[in-house]
């Protein structure tokens, strides 16, 4: 194809990977994050709930003991998902001050909600760059750091609460966004009644996004009162009370 | 017939129209926003409303209509900032105050004027809207081949775009990167790839629009499909294609 004087040759099957696998990472990690936001808030049932999915990640079911390792490297592949998807995503965004002026200018003017939506998912997608690394970076280099108590400390004494309330907004906005995208961009399960479908899709979307906002509140809310609690036994670790009455 | 009931004579409006104007012609002349007032009338659209204004208050100014009933999409413009076919709306539907941009994206002809004809055709080129085939010279006596009413009600469907512009003006990507096929484009691709008399393949297909110019570069901010004047299903036509693309030419280069 010829654009001014420059022949750019023809397409490539990479623009339709690039777009497949942008995809496809974006659908993983929204999952990953909801069913991790299911496991972390297992601390309202309880601390020796959020003890037991603590241990089961570590492989004491299967192996007999823990292995925070196995912590360190699903973290470690959740960043390089992470890595994949934000690097195609780059694609996406605005590059420079003529294509934000004309963004800008679209958004003010048109209204559209999808259009001010994209806009979010693309400034929400810059700021997990930044949170989700430090996020995981601190999960690889501490693993065994997991705990009733060693995640309430890490939250409340070490003072990770900020970085986890704005990351939840943060992620469920953009994650939401991304799967309703997801689904009107290649056109699945809309096939009937699209029109009807977008709006039912739109409505589960927002409905989705605001029951996890809640239960990521409520967790956190959690973490940080047994934080406080705990404050003055930092180094301290949980032990079940199975355990304890032995 | 328009009829005016007795009990809306009251509520019809002044309005004031607040105009982009600009002459490329006269680059003298800095592009500015001109204010207009004007009684409204009952069942006025902004075609009236327009040529009511050229008529008594300013013959220089410059816009486009020709069916005046969202046939020939010629007078697409942004009507406070949204792109509509200015004939098709109303003014009882708008506020009091009504400013009138020409549609982004396009070769400014003067005021409100755009020469969408001339995106129309390059897009048109570059891409190859019409029919491929094989034949040589089509003997024009022969009997054509049937088709599934299924399917030409679908064709006819897709074919009812008039290239307006307003898909490409309603379009993120597309006022970011111009060079972006638009809806328009994708729509009219994928109504030639469901046509069996075109005997381009897949391949073919992928080959105009396998990437982000095509629809790879389409970000699903679905403004198309929400301002198209003649309600193609739009978001549609472009998952279809990109599913179609997606599964084209194995591997990876």
């Amino acid at each position: 194809m010829i654009i001014g004087t420059v022949d750019l040759g023809r397409p490539t099957r990479l623009s339709a990977w690039m777009d497949i696998v942008q995809g496809v990472t974006g659908l993983f990690l929204v999952v990953f994050m909801w069913a991790h936001m299911f496991l972390v808030s297992s601390i309202l049932l309880g601390k020796d709930a959020m003890y037991f999915v603590t241990r089961l990640f570590e492989g004491e079911l299967f192996f007999g003991r823990a292995f925070p390792q196995l912590v360190s490297m699903l973290a470690f592949f959740i960043l390089t998902v992470l890595f994949v998807h934000a690097f195609l995503a780059l694609r996406r965004f605005p590059t420079s001050a003529n294509q934000y002026r004309s963004l800008h200018r679209l958004i003010q003017g048109l209204k559209h909600k999808d259009t001010t939506l994209w806009y979010a998912q693309v400034l929400t997608g810059f700021i997990l760059f930044f949170l989700a690394s430090v996020h995981l970076y601190q999960l690889i280099s501490h693993p065994g750091d997991i705990g009733p108590y060693a995640t309430s400390d890490r939250i409340y004494s070490e003072r990770m609460w900020p970085l986890y309330l704005i990351m939840l907004f943060v992620v469920e906005l953009h994650a939401g966004a991304g799967i309703y995208r997801l689904v009107m961009k290649w056109g699945i399960f809309l096939d009937s009644n699209p029109k009807t479908m977008r709006t039912r899709l739109r409505k589960i979307k927002w409905l989705i996004t605001v029951f996890f906002i809640v239960l990521g509140l409520l967790t956190l809310g959690a973490y940080m009162k047994i934080g406080h609690a705990h404050q003055d036994a930092v180094s301290q670790r949980y032990h079940p009370a199975i355990e304890q009455s032995l | 017939m328009n009829t005016i009931a007795a009990k809306n004579l009251h509520s019809l409006r002044t309005l004031t129209f607040n105009i982009f104007r600009y002459d490329p012609k006269r680059p003298e002349v800095k592009p500015r926003m001109d204010s207009y007032q004007l009684e409204e009338a009952d069942a006025m659209t902004l075609f009236i409303a327009l040529n009511e204004l050229r008529e008594t208050q300013d013959p220089t100014l410059q816009f486009d209509f020709v069916c005046r009933a969202g046939i020939c999409g010629s007078s697409g413009m942004l009507i406070n900032g949204v792109p509509k076919l200015a004939c098709r709306v109303l003014t009882k539907d708008l506020p009091a105050t009504i400013s009138l941009a020409p549609l982004p994206g396009f070769e400014l002809i003067g005021d409100l004027s755009v020469n969408t004809g001339k995106w129309m055709r390059g897009m048109s080129e570059r891409l190859e809207t019409w029919i491929h085939t094989s034949e040589q010279e089509p003997d024009f006596h022969k009997i054509e081949q049937p088709m599934e009413p299924e399917l030409s009600e679908k064709l006819y469907e897709l074919e009812r775009c008039v290239e307006c512009g307003v898909c490409f003006s309603a379009c993120g990507t597309a006022q970011m990167r111009p060079n972006f096929a638009g809806a328009v484009g994708l729509n009219q691709m994928a109504r030639f790839q469901l046509d069996p008399r075109d005997e381009r393949t897949d391949a073919d297909f992928y080959e105009v629009i396998g990437d982000e110019n095509g629809v790879f570069g389409c970000m699903t901010l679905l403004g198309c499909d929400d301002l198209c004047p003649k309600e193609l299903p739009l978001a549609q036509q472009i998952a279809y294609m990109r599913r179609k693309m997606a599964k084209t030419r194995k591997g990876l280069f």
